[in-house]
């Protein structure tokens, strides 16, 4: 009996993050838990404040542990298991943000501003660079030469 | 075009503040229904003792009816009981869901506060609830006479909310032909 | 009567902070000495007030004086004595009062160490100040007021939330708190800066330790709340992009940018009217935490009772804060001098690029929190933004800010050759090499980025150390004299960079190699775990001061001996907690979670968390690097080396 035990806590070791997922709720196989595991992560409890239904130890999130782990043992692939809650929850119950119009600002925004940011970055050399007038190759390669011997760099 | 770049900042904060002015008035935790406009889920449940009939989706269409989602557990529930009971009189037609409960607590409850619903049905494991996106009690669904979901309360219905919201919408379903 | 002579003090301070407001900034307008000095006086006498009205709420819950309403809801007698004095600012209106408290301190301070300031720039920096106080305390005043009393006053109040009956507690909101604030005198200068139309070395010198000086406690508040979510919470979890912790995160990014920035200011004098707006926008990200946490606009774990009316208040406060010193900036910071050039491959250059990348940071980290709040009022769509999203924009975008950490450094200012900094990174280089290539080998092609974690975090490492290094190795030839004569700053360098490659290290650990489970077990039951074998050895109810709770001992074999941990899940009163049983290595934590009872035995949730300790120990390391660096002669406050330094006036225009 302990080898059995032992051999089951050892498979389940595979089974990823468990964080309020009951030893009942699990699934006996192993890949379709781990699949189960993934999507609740990805899932966000409707009750709770901002924890995924893996987190959460509200009853709703055990009811909707279980209808994953249904939806899945059933067939359903991740993305209709998700459509499945969306349906009734709406895109709320998604802890990943879809990529539609609405939320384009949300995940391209990031890139925008980088885009922005370096543009400006470059505008503002661009604008102050010439300063006393460009060095000519041999004054560039003398300039390199004494930076190279002197004290390099004060903190 | 440098007086540009310097005057964007502030700019900027205008729509950032004046969204964080509206979205104050939001109330995060609640959550929009996603049935608004569409037809009921399809679900048929036991009744909650002998001498009642259950409830299924086919018995909601015909006339305005409230869904009424409620458990024997649940506090707020109590709060909106009066006003339920007050509508019933009134003859409006109220279905109670009874969530996440055992069908002879439902039983209990209403035998001790009164019944105010002309059906009942017991949703133990709380799938029901689940298809219609409940996340709590009590919550209300105004359903018209096609079967169409047109509006959700979510918490009690107090007499503002009868008067306001929900009393008015109903005139209108029923007018509706 | 205690609580009556802190309201009365509060008043006061109110009535003084008006004063603190307006006279200085008249004075300085004048030229007025005497409105000046009455400036400082009244930032004293402020701090003095303030003071008093927290000691006065402190005492009453020391006292358990339950007619004071905050304390009745927050405390009682059962509640041992810490957690009473910590109570003081485990509420809404006490952790305002904390938060006012340490603002006036800090412009105390500004007041009387600011002696070798300018004294119009003394003046208005303690005038912006005085603004600032006057809002909050106005805020504290009429629409949160700790002191309200309580009738019937009852016999016993509800206690704390046990969750924060911890000594996390004791000291999180305060270093947090002195981090939000702290980056307000900063504000101040530049407004202040602004006002007087001149920014110059003076200005930055005086600066630069006050930015410090915030950053210092708001990185320890941080790395804390995270070490303390991780053993409080019970689930191991380390960081959650929760939107109040989103919000310390903002105002620490971008008041890292503003502590590279003003370096460069006062060792180069250039990126002026950057740093300015960099001053402002950090402390405008935290009054806007200060939103986040106390107005229920998003739902958090760490929200405090939700009231969109004091959210209404505080956003007039942003409003009028932000909005004006931003108004100002756009008016008068074109008219500044530019800065001193610098060549785009520069430390300066280092310098503008970390910026950016920090800035872009901070706004992801925007988007992500308030994107739903914007998304539903446009299209009335709820949506949420959780862990995924960040792992997708976050992270991608910190791997090249850490790659840059090593190269920045070591370049020169003004001017410096790409190929030059490469040459003298390439020992780091190697090391992190070396390490990447053993670990691969050791884990083989599917670790890839987990093996990349590492070596990031060696290249961090040993970039840090070859920093003072280099200096040694230069001047060799009297090794004793040139380690003796390193700036103290340049070890506080070191060590705060040396912090973020242990960071890496810590969160490249966990995140790709912990494993976990979940298992009924009775008494005397073992399991193989994480190479560990674990049994449970026995389960019992166990009573404390102000809770009862179920108690279950473990035994552990591990690699390194045999050791026995205690779990236990608390039955307090109001809720339940769970005491988990942690194990800590530096090469990894062994986490075991106690849950309901099951079938004669208890469920047991058990983690492994590999080089986890690395992530506190890291951040702690860059708090300890900043102190170093502050205790630095050269920054110290007081001993400005010069006289008021000559004026530079506002360039003409180009």
């Amino acid at each position: 009996m302990k080898r059995v035990l032992l051999i089951a806590a050892t498979l389940s070791l595979l089974a990823g993050a468990a964080r309020a997922v009951t030893p009942d709720e699990q699934l006996p196989d192993r890949k379709l838990e781990a699949r189960a595991r993934a999507i609740s992560q990805e899932l966000r409890c409707v009750v709770c404040q901002n924890q995924s239904i893996d987190d959460s130890e509200a009853p709703l999130a055990h009811d909707l542990r279980v209808l994953l782990r249904e939806r899945i043992a059933a067939g359903d692939t991740d993305a209709q298991a998700k459509a499945y809650l969306v349906q009734r929850y709406g895109s709320f119950v998604l802890l990943r943000p879809p990529f539609r119009p609405e939320t384009w600002a949300l995940w391209l925004g990031p890139l925008g501003v980088l885009a922005v940011g370096g543009i400006g970055v470059v505008v503002y050399f661009r604008s102050r660079g010439g300063g006393a007038g460009a060095l000519d190759a041999a004054d560039e390669a003398e300039l390199d030469r004494l930076m190279a011997t002197a004290h390099e760099g004060d903190d | 075009m440098r007086r540009l770049l310097f005057l964007a900042p502030v700019l900027l904060l205008v729509p950032v503040l004046a969204g964080f002015g509206v979205g104050l008035r939001h109330d995060p935790s609640i959550l929009p229904s996603q049935l608004i406009g569409k037809p009921l889920p399809a679900f048929s449940l036991p009744p909650l003792s002998p001498d009642r009939t259950g409830l299924a989706t086919a018995d909601l269409a015909g006339e305005p009816v409230l869904l009424n989602v409620f458990a024997s557990w649940c506090v707020a529930c109590r709060v909106e009981h009066p006003t339920l009971m007050r509508l019933k009189d009134q003859g409006v037609k109220i279905a109670g869901l009874d969530w996440k409960d055992e069908a002879a607590d439902g039983a209990g409850w209403l035998g001790q506060n009164g019944d105010p619903y002309a059906l009942t049905g017991n949703d133990r494991t709380g799938r029901a609830g689940i298809d219609l996106g409940v996340s709590g009690v009590p919550e209300t669904f105004v359903i018209d006479r096609r079967g169409q979901v047109r509006y959700r309360q979510v918490g009690p219905i107090t007499p503002e909310v009868w008067a306001q919201t929900i009393g008015p919408l109903m005139a209108k379903l029923r007018a509706e032909s | 009567m205690l609580a009556e002579v802190g309201q009365f003090a509060l008043i006061l301070a109110f009535v003084i902070s008006l004063v603190q407001a307006a006279v200085p900034l008249v004075g300085a307008h004048r030229g007025d000495p005497v409105l000046m000095a009455l400036g400082r006086a009244a930032a004293l006498l402020q701090a003095g007030f303030v003071a008093t009205a927290f000691v006065c709420l402190a005492a009453s819950y020391v006292a358990c004086d339950f007619s004071v309403a905050l304390v009745a809801q927050h405390s009682n007698t059962a509640q041992p004595l810490p957690y009473r004095i910590a109570a003081t600012w485990g509420s809404h209106e006490g952790s305002m009062l904390l938060w006012v408290l340490i603002l006036s301190v800090y412009g105390g301070a500004v007041a009387r160490f600011g002696g070798t300031l300018r004294e119009s720039l003394q003046a208005r920096v303690l005038g912006v100040q005085g603004l600032i106080g006057a809002m909050f305390l106005g805020f504290i005043l009429f629409t949160s007021n700790p002191f309200l009393r309580l009738t019937p006053v009852p016999l016993e109040g509800t206690e704390l939330n046990p969750l924060l009956q911890d000594p996390g507690l004791v000291s999180h909101p305060p270093l947090l708190y002195l981090g939000y604030v702290g980056f307000s005198v900063a504000f101040a200068f530049a407004v202040a800066a602004l006002i007087e139309g001149r920014v110059d070395a003076a200005w930055a010198r005086w600066v630069r330790p006050w930015v410090l000086a915030a950053w210092i406690p708001l990185t320890a508040g941080i790395t804390l709340g995270s070490l303390w979510a991780y053993y409080e919470l019970g689930w191991g979890g380390w960081w959650f992009w929760d939107p109040v912790e989103n919000a310390s995160l903002m105002p620490w990014l971008l008041g890292t940018a503003l502590l590279h920035s003003a370096l460069v200011l006062e060792r180069r004098g250039a990126l002026v009217s950057w740093t300015i707006l960099l001053a402002i926008l950090t402390f405008s990200l935290s009054l806007i935490g200060t939103f986040l946490v106390r107005s229920g606009i998003l739902t958090s774990v760490h929200s405090f009772a939700v009231d969109p009316e004091r959210g209404v208040y505080i956003l007039g406060i942003i409003a009028a804060t932000t909005g004006a010193a931003l108004a100002l900036y756009a008016w008068r910071a074109p008219a500044l001098k530019t800065g001193a050039l610098f060549a785009p491959v520069s430390r300066e250059g280092g310098v503008t690029l970390n910026n950016l990348v920090l800035v872009v940071l901070a706004a992801t980290v925007f988007f992500g929190t308030f994107s739903p709040v914007f998304i539903e009022i446009l299209r009335g769509d709820k949506i949420s933004v959780g862990p995924p999203y960040y792992a997708r924009t976050f992270a991608p975008l910190a791997v090249p800010l850490l790659l840059l950490v090593v190269l920045g450094p070591m370049a020169n200012w003004k001017r410096d050759r790409l190929d030059a900094i490469f040459r003298r990174v390439r020992i780091p280089a190697a090391i992190a090499g070396a390490v990447l290539l053993i670990a691969l080998i050791a884990g083989g092609w599917r670790t890839l980025v987990a093996v990349a974690g590492l070596g990031l975090a060696a290249w961090l490492v040993a970039g840090a150390a070859a920093i003072p290094a280099r200096r040694w190795w230069a001047g060799r030839a009297n090794l004793g004299r040139s380690i003796r004569t390193t700036p103290t700053a340049v070890f506080g360098l070191a060590l705060a960079h040396a912090g973020l490659g242990l960071l890496t290290l810590g969160v490249t650990g966990v995140t790709a190699w912990h494993q976990d489970t979940v298992l009924n077990m009775q008494p005397g039951q073992s399991v193989a775990f994480a190479g560990r074998t674990v049994a449970l050895q026995s389960v019992e109810m166990v009573q404390g001061p102000n809770y009862q709770a179920r108690q279950a001992r473990f035994e552990v074999k591990g690699a390194g001996g045999t050791y026995s941990l205690i779990g236990a899940r608390r039955a307090y009163a109001t809720s339940q907690t769970t005491e988990a049983a942690i194990h800590v290595t530096p090469l990894g934590n062994l986490y075991i979670s106690v849950g309901d009872e099951a079938d004669g035995g208890v469920v047991v949730r058990m983690w492994s968390h590999p080089l986890i300790m690395w992530i506190w120990c890291g951040g702690f390391l860059m708090a300890f690097g900043g102190l170093v660096s502050l205790s630095d002669r050269r920054l110290r406050l007081g001993v400005a080396a010069r006289a008021p330094a000559p004026v530079m006036v506002p360039a003409a225009a180009e």
